[in-house]
């Protein structure tokens, strides 16, 4: 039985949803896959709209906004670049990102959307069904990753990354984006793994060690992530088994 | 005579469309009246605009579409002018609209006649580079968006008439004829391309590959004939070498007009740009005579394109085309700049065509009582550059003279900003005020929700299975009526769901038909008159991006428009009625700086009834102009500026602050509330207002090379103005040599001042009157005399000016050897050469005043351009408005600008600043932002973020929606890290139901 998958677009209203009404002015032929959401800025779109997306098993997700410099509201689709940005770096440590696609199409490039469109559908056709309508691991580590770029650290610096990077930081200085990506790839990094944990303890306490192999990381970092989580209170250390501290999940802090 | 508050506007490009909006908005019935069959003239033809590259379409669609459905705004289209009489305030203008044999009320634009038209003709819009039917519309988003019979080509079969569902189709209407009441008058005709007919040298319409512009515009166009690609017509292969020739048909005399362009230069770099974009490996070149891109950030522009895109310029003008028969290709012959004659081969040849005056320009003339000048254009003068000869009939864009679209925007508005000085009296007189139903309250109560599935003809409904999806929708919960239409966007089905909406105690509606871009607000109309909140209507498409495009995938495109309606109705469920609120305005106009720009806008204010506050930061008002004798066409500006001051003096509602300087600006559109320190004790006030014009202007450079300052006799083109004006000194000098660009298109100032040429000019062609025996060289980069100030260009030369032309990288070498001083120059041409001078003239530029933009910037949130003048809202189509509502700009705080210029501008900042001040309260609210404070920690990034600064602080430290300001664009609420922010109409929660309900496939 051949598949279908179900893609699911964001089309700003300005630029690209009017590419779209122009492929059918123009009868432009495409896959009839996509169900499209209209926003007014490509920069509405918040991360957690993907993630949940993802989680009930749509297949594909395609994001479209105006060309730079384009953007009705002058800068939108550049914070959605940094959104996507964002998202895609999560989405690696699952292999999805390929599973998510950003597009500028302008009013009048009805030709472009429906060709994107036709070729997302085919990329998303070709990898198959999302392996989330299966796979129950697999959406606890999404679960985490929403739970990380949800989190105030993440959100906190896309949010002021064109600040500090483009115009300038509170001392006045343009932070390098090499720099910044540092920080930023460390903490998505971090926060996933502490969202792991967290999500792990919730549904039953664990050692350091049991968590390490689970997390297949090791055991020193495990401890790290775990005095980190402690120190805010969302986790406690509880009985001892032998030489063995038990961690135990607690209310969010 | 009674004044009449309504405007005819003469013909609906970028130009008239603009004057109308403004108009409409400022209280006045405008009628726009358009000879073609939709408004938005060449600028949709566009492919990208300059210098931003910004889509042409994306930018002006959606002010077409305001246009075309403001209640204020009376669309005439395929109409002409009959006759005209009557005196300022209250004239009659008759008109004919030709019949269209299509009835504009019934048709609903679907295309299906269009697409059953058997004949195939020629399609205006493209150029002549595609085929269309005899039915067609002009392009696929104009507005209006309803389809005409071209009866040159129809040839009767009558099978439209047939195939159309709304009955549109009239093979017997008439011709409409009526009369206009109006006040005044703007004459918007835009321009008519130059048509290279004549010019057999250059092979046009002789050989396949050489086109105009206008047409390679169109090809490069992603919905032109060939998508975007760059195609040969002769053979469909893509072309590697393509020139690009300037000034055909303009600075030639023998064959086409004097004048220059203007827009021309730039607009083949753009091109060039623009097709290398879409086809990696070709190889532009373009020949030109003197590159003028004299407008703000354009030099920056054209440095782009030869150095990032590999753009070859060469300075020639080529004599002629030859074809190559067998590949049809294209043999051009020039001479370089050292006189060698060169052949070059090239695959395909773009003529850039300078614009002619208006073909009807003449007629117009003629009707309206307005004279025409030497070129045929429409006479408007420097100092009162939107007017015509005929009081009350103004003028905008190019059909006064060649321009680009921003400067006719600014004349439009201009324009609009004149009309507002004579008609204010009767303002809100002929304007409909709708009187709606009191909204139903429905907080509380269960969701009702209404669907309307649409079949539009069988545009829709020969695709989806409309029935289906109708019953599908009646499964979805709170769904209490679901129900098909032929038209869903007919009257009567407006009637429909009106009644619907009462018998069904139906308290959300959906539409499931086309695109909400075009028809969203016609139907909030109909159920605001059925006495719902706006926000309760939703609208998906299944049309356009359904079934329109999955026309042979009729089950698969009939399970998208039930998954689509699912989605709506998610939504639907917990939309929300939102709330509007009345905001009071301030009548009042703060105007920051006193020269030309400033003191024409507070008299504009004053004479339409509004009180206007100017801060000049110098002792006396006048500014830069103070400093100004002549304009280059002649124009005494001494008097004209002691006039400004004392009218602008004797002025009751102006109030004028000297030695003033602004310490805080606080509040937003409509209520703003300023500190102004002024008088030699720095005496402190506070004046309530309700915008904020920047008006601050320019300096002059002050030369740090070219020895100045050090020897007397070498000083700035402004110090030789006055000497000329004021002493006898000039007339004893016998060898003058001016240098050009002195602190313009260098490391330090990159950009060029637009004015020093016509200033180097005007002053030779002075010292040449009062002394016919003296030298005069201008060493020069580019002369950029545009428009019509070419005629003196010319007329420098036939006078015995001499002009000699040098590159950036080898500028004129000055030594002094006692007395006399000399001056060493490469020539291209003449190779080295060596003048002797008594007087060295330095065309120094216009320099922002950095430090002072800097300060107001800050102080209004608003950006300056790496050259430190303000940024506006939009180069192309918002040129005197910043982004933050209620703050405007006008003259060279925009940028180097002519006194002319400036006058345009300041009428312009006026027009627009009426739209706010001439309503009493602003209607705010709807889908804005709004932050909940009890999450907010108080972090700005949203304040940051936003683009308008529609979000600041409040006392307490947290984020605060100013809702005047909130655009609804939600960038605030998907970056708050706390989530505390909510974006109304299109909240998280709202967005999510949708991605539920299409996951799901049922409703949560």
């Amino acid at each position: 039985m051949s598949y279908e998958p179900t893609i699911l677009g964001f089309l700003c209203n300005w630029c690209s949803y009017a590419g779209a009404d122009l492929a059918g002015v123009s009868r432009l032929q495409y896959p009839p896959n996509i169900r499209v959401i209209r926003v007014m800025c490509s920069g509405r779109v918040d991360p957690k709209f993907v993630f949940e997306a993802l989680k009930i098993g749509i297949d594909g997700i395609i994001v479209m906004g105006c060309h730079p410099g384009d953007c009705h509201y002058l800068e939108g689709n550049y914070e959605a670049e940094k959104k996507f940005n964002m998202l895609k770096k999560f989405l690696t440590f699952i292999n999805l990102d390929n599973r998510i696609r950003l597009e500028w199409v302008s009013a009048s490039e009805g030709m472009r959307f429906a060709e994107i469109v036709s070729e997302f559908t085919n990329s998303i056709k070709e990898l198959g069904p999302s392996p989330l309508k299966e796979d129950k691991d697999l959406l606890d580590k999404l679960e985490a990753i929403e739970m990380a770029a949800d989190s105030y650290r993440i959100r906190a610096l896309v949010g002021r990354e064109r600040t500090i990077i483009e115009s300038e930081n509170v001392y006045g200085e343009k932070v390098p984006q090499d720099k910044f990506d540092n920080i930023f790839n460390t903490a998505i990094y971090d926060e996933y793994m502490r969202c792991r944990i967290l999500l792990s303890l919730k549904k039953n306490s664990k050692s350091v060690k049991v968590l390490a192999s689970e997390l297949e990381i090791d055991p020193s970092e495990v401890l790290e992530h775990i005095l980190i989580l402690k120190g805010s209170n969302s986790i406690t250390m509880g009985e001892i088994e032998g030489i063995t501290p038990i961690y135990e999940y607690t209310m969010e802090g | 005579m009674e004044k009449v508050g309504a405007v005819l506007i003469v013909g609906a490009g970028i130009g008239g469309s603009q004057a109308a909006l403004d108009l409409a908005e400022s209280g006045y019935k405008a009628y726009l009246i358009e000879s073609t069959t939709s408004i938005g003239g060449v600028m949709a033809q566009l492919d990208k605009t300059f210098p931003t590259n910004d889509c042409a379409i994306c930018i002006v669609s959606p002010k077409l579409v305001e246009a075309g459905r403001h209640p204020n705004i009376d669309i005439k289209i395929n109409a002409v002018i009959d006759s005209f009489s009557g005196e300022p305030g209250n004239f009659t203008a008759n008109i004919t609209e030709k019949t269209l044999y299509i009835d504009m009320e019934k048709c609903t634009g679907c295309g299906v006649c269009g697409q059953e038209c058997p004949v195939e003709a020629i399609d205006v819009f493209n150029e002549g580079l595609s085929l269309k039917g005899a039915t067609s519309v002009k392009y696929p988003q104009a507005v209006p968006l309803v389809f005409a019979i071209d009866r040159d080509y129809c040839i009767g079969c009558g099978i439209c008439k047939g195939v159309c569902k709304a009955k549109a189709i009239d093979y017997d209407l008439e011709d409409k004829k009526s009369e206009l009441k109006v006040g005044a008058v703007i004459l918007s005709l835009g321009f008519d391309e130059f048509e290279p007919n004549n010019m057999k040298h250059y092979g046009y319409g002789i050989y396949d590959n050489v086109v105009t512009s206008i047409q390679f515009e169109r090809i490069l166009s992603a919905s032109g004939p060939f998508s975007g690609k760059v195609l040969r017509p002769s053979d469909g292969s893509t072309p590697s070498k393509v020139a690009f020739l300037h000034c055909v048909g303009s600075r030639d005399p023998k064959f086409g007009q004097e004048y220059c362009s203007s827009v021309c230069c730039m607009y083949t770099c753009k091109e060039a740009v623009i097709a290398k974009e879409h086809m990696e490996g070709l190889e532009p070149t373009i020949f030109s005579m003197d590159i003028r891109a004299y407008g703000k950030d354009f030099d920056k522009y054209i440095e782009r394109a030869q150095n990032e895109y590999g753009v070859r310029y060469i300075r020639s003008r080529i004599s002629s085309i030859t074809e190559i028969p067998e590949t049809k290709d294209l043999k051009l012959s020039y001479e370089d700049e050292k006189g060698r004659v060169i052949q070059e081969i090239y695959n395909m040849v773009i003529l850039g065509v300078g614009l002619n005056p208006p073909k009807d320009a003449k007629y117009i003339a003629e009707k309206f009582g307005v004279e025409l000048n030497e070129y045929g254009f429409i006479n408007a003068k420097p100092l009162s550059p939107v007017e015509t000869s005929r009081p009350g009939v103004f003028v905008c864009g190019a059909c006064s003279s060649p321009k680009d679209i921003p400067e006719t925007v600014i004349e439009a508005s201009g324009a609009a900003g004149k009309v507002n000085e004579i008609l204010s009296p009767v303002r809100d007189t002929l304007v409909t005020k709708k009187e709606y139903p009191n909204e139903i309250d429905i907080s509380g109560k269960e969701p009702r929700v209404g669907v309307f599935v649409c079949h539009c003809g069988i545009n829709i409904g020969g695709y989806v299975d409309v029935p289906e999806v109708m019953k599908y929708a009646r499964t979805l919960p709170n769904v209490v009526l679901a129900d098909m239409n032929l038209y869903t966007c007919s009257a009567d089905t407006q009637t429909l769901i009106k009644d619907k909406i009462k018998e069904f105690n139906i308290n959300r509606v959906i539409v499931a038909s086309c695109t909400p871009r075009t028809h969203e607000p016609l139907f909030q109309e109909t159920i605001r008159e059925a006495g719902l909140n706006r926000f309760l209507f939703q609208m998906t498409n299944i049309r356009d991006q359904c079934s329109w495009v999955h026309m042979h995938q009729p089950e698969e495109a009939t399970e998208k428009a039930k998954d689509l309606v699912r989605m709506a109705v998610a939504k639907s469920r917990i939309n929300e009625a939102l709330e509007t609120f009345e905001l009071k305005v301030t009548p009042i106009a703060l105007i920051i700086g006193g020269g030309v720009a400033g003191m024409t806008a507070a008299l504009n204010f004053a004479n339409q009834g509004f009180q206007a506050y100017i801060i000049e930061k110098e002792k006396q008002l006048g500014g830069f102009a103070l400093k100004i004798y002549e304009t280059l066409e002649g124009d005494n500006i001494q008097e004209f500026i002691q006039d400004l001051i004392k009218k602008v003096n004797s002025e009751e509602k102006i109030q004028v602050f000297l030695e003033a300087n602004i310490e805080v600006i606080d509040g937003y559109v409509g209520n703003f509330i300023s500190t102004v320190n002024y008088g030699p004790n720095k005496t402190s006030t506070q004046l309530d207002h309700g915008v904020v014009l920047v008006a601050t202007g320019g300096n002059e450079y002050k030369p740090k090379e070219y020895l100045y300052g050090e020897v007397p006799n070498i000083i700035t083109q402004q110090e030789l103005e006055e000497k000329l004006f004021t002493s006898s000194e000039i007339q004893k000098k016998k060898s003058i040599v001016m240098i050009q660009c002195v602190g313009s298109r260098n490391d330090e100032h990159p950009y060029c001042s637009r004015t020093c040429c016509a200033e180097a000019i005007k002053n030779a062609l002075n010292i040449k009157k009062k002394n016919p025996e003296a030298e005069v060289v201008i060493l020069f980069r580019d002369i950029r005399t545009y428009g019509f100030k070419e005629k003196y260009y010319r007329k420098a030369r036939e006078n015995g000016v001499l002009f000699i032309r040098f590159d950036k990288e080898k500028p004129p070498q000055i030594s002094k050897e006692n007395e006399n001083l000399k001056v060493s120059i490469e020539s291209q041409k003449m190779g080295k050469i060596t003048l002797n001078s008594d007087l060295i003239v330095l065309s120094s530029g216009i320099v922002a005043p950095a430090e002072g933009n800097e300060v107001l910037a800050k102080m209004v949130k608003v950006p300056l351009n790496e050259d430190k003048f303000f940024l506006e809202a939009h180069v192309k189509l918002r040129p005197v408005d910043f982004a933050t509502e209620g703050i405007f700009l006008c003259g060279t705080a925009h940028g180097p600008a002519t006194i002319s210029e400036s006058i345009a501008q300041a009428n312009s900042a006026v027009s627009r600043a009426t739209t706010i001040l001439s309503k009493e309260t602003l209607l705010i609210g709807g889908a804005v932002s709004v932050v909940d404070k009890d999450i907010c920690t108080g972090c700005k990034i949203c304040v940051r973020i936003c683009p308008f600064n529609a979000i600041v602080k409040d006392e307490e430290g947290y984020a605060y929606v100013q809702e005047a300001l909130c655009k609804g664009c939600g960038l605030c609420s998907a970056s708050c890290p706390e989530k505390a922010i909510t974006t109304k109409h299109f909240t998280n929660e709202q967005i999510l139901s949708e991605i539920y309900a299409l996951g799901g496939k049922e409703v949560i």
